[in-house]
């Protein structure tokens, strides 16, 4: 029992890691190529937006975080379901939407309200489920 | 409108596939025995010599790639809300290609998160 309650904490505080690199990646990324502006599909154009984005500080710190994202990411994965992980960490956007009530004043839908709740019953539903159904595999010892 | 669809479709195409791929080889290279720094990069030298994971970094990319064009041609409420079909996509790959044991409440779970991103999402 404790060694299940174990890995449910060491599950969810990974999750928490993964949620908040990958929110504040994307914000970061999303302010990038707002700086850098609508991309034109032709050689030209990819090859301006790939100067643009490699030298854009902003989009750099967005990596940054998404990498930090793709580590808790990685090691999540190596002993917790892809298909708890995955609907687990869509806990974000209701943590972005009350971060947008609390800090920023925002008002919000009714109808985002509802998608708030929908995901918060969803995450509680996975939550409850046994985080690891696949064996576990033992590693090859090599020398 | 063709080319979003087309490039909506590799986008969750490429990212299920890449994190699928990835999660296998994850499993593959077993967990870190403590969430210590040294721990964890003896485990991330381990990962980065498994094959599988090597299989998924192309996919994530493509789908970061398609991600970012997205983006630069359609507002985020579009994009965001229309890759929430992610979820189930994913679902069906962890159960039919990882064999996980997706019970009704875990499927339950996924539909409901599905459409609540969708919505959150949407405004």
């Amino acid at each position: 029992m404790a060694h299940e309650l174990r890995i449910r904490i060491k599950t969810l505080v990974m999750i928490l890691a993964m949620v908040v690199c990958a929110n504040v990646g994307d914000l970061m990324l999303k302010r990038g190529m707002t700086q850098i502006g609508a991309v034109q599909v032709s050689l030209a154009g990819l090859q301006h937006a790939f100067a643009a984005t490699v030298t854009n500080g902003t989009i750099w710190i967005g990596i940054a975080f998404l990498t930090g994202f793709m580590l808790s990411y990685m090691t999540v994965l190596s002993w917790a379901d892809y298909s708890y992980v995955m609907p687990a960490g869509a806990f974000g956007y209701a943590l972005l939407t009350f971060l947008a009530v609390v800090f920023l004043h925002e008002s919000v839908s009714p109808r985002r309200w509802v998608g708030v709740a929908l995901i918060c019953v969803g995450v509680l539903l996975v939550g409850q489920t046994r985080p690891r159904t696949t064996e576990v595999v033992v590693r090859e010892v090599t020398a | 409108m063709i080319r979003v669809a087309l490039l909506l479709g590799v986008l969750i195409c490429a990212s299920t596939g890449g994190e699928i791929a990835i999660t296998h080889g994850m499993k593959s290279t077993g967990e870190p025995e403590r969430l210590r720094p040294r721990e964890i990069l003896v485990f991330l030298g381990r990962a980065l010599r498994n094959g599988w994971f090597w299989a998924g970094v192309p996919l994530m990319a493509l789908s970061f790639y398609s991600l970012l064009l997205l983006l630069s041609w359609q507002p985020i409420s579009f994009v965001i809300p229309a890759s929430a079909l992610n979820y189930v996509v994913g679902t069906l790959g962890a159960k039919y290609l990882l064999h996980e044991d997706v019970s009704p409440a875990r499927w339950a779970g996924v539909v409901l998160v599905c459409v609540g991103v969708l919505l959150v999402t949407a405004g």
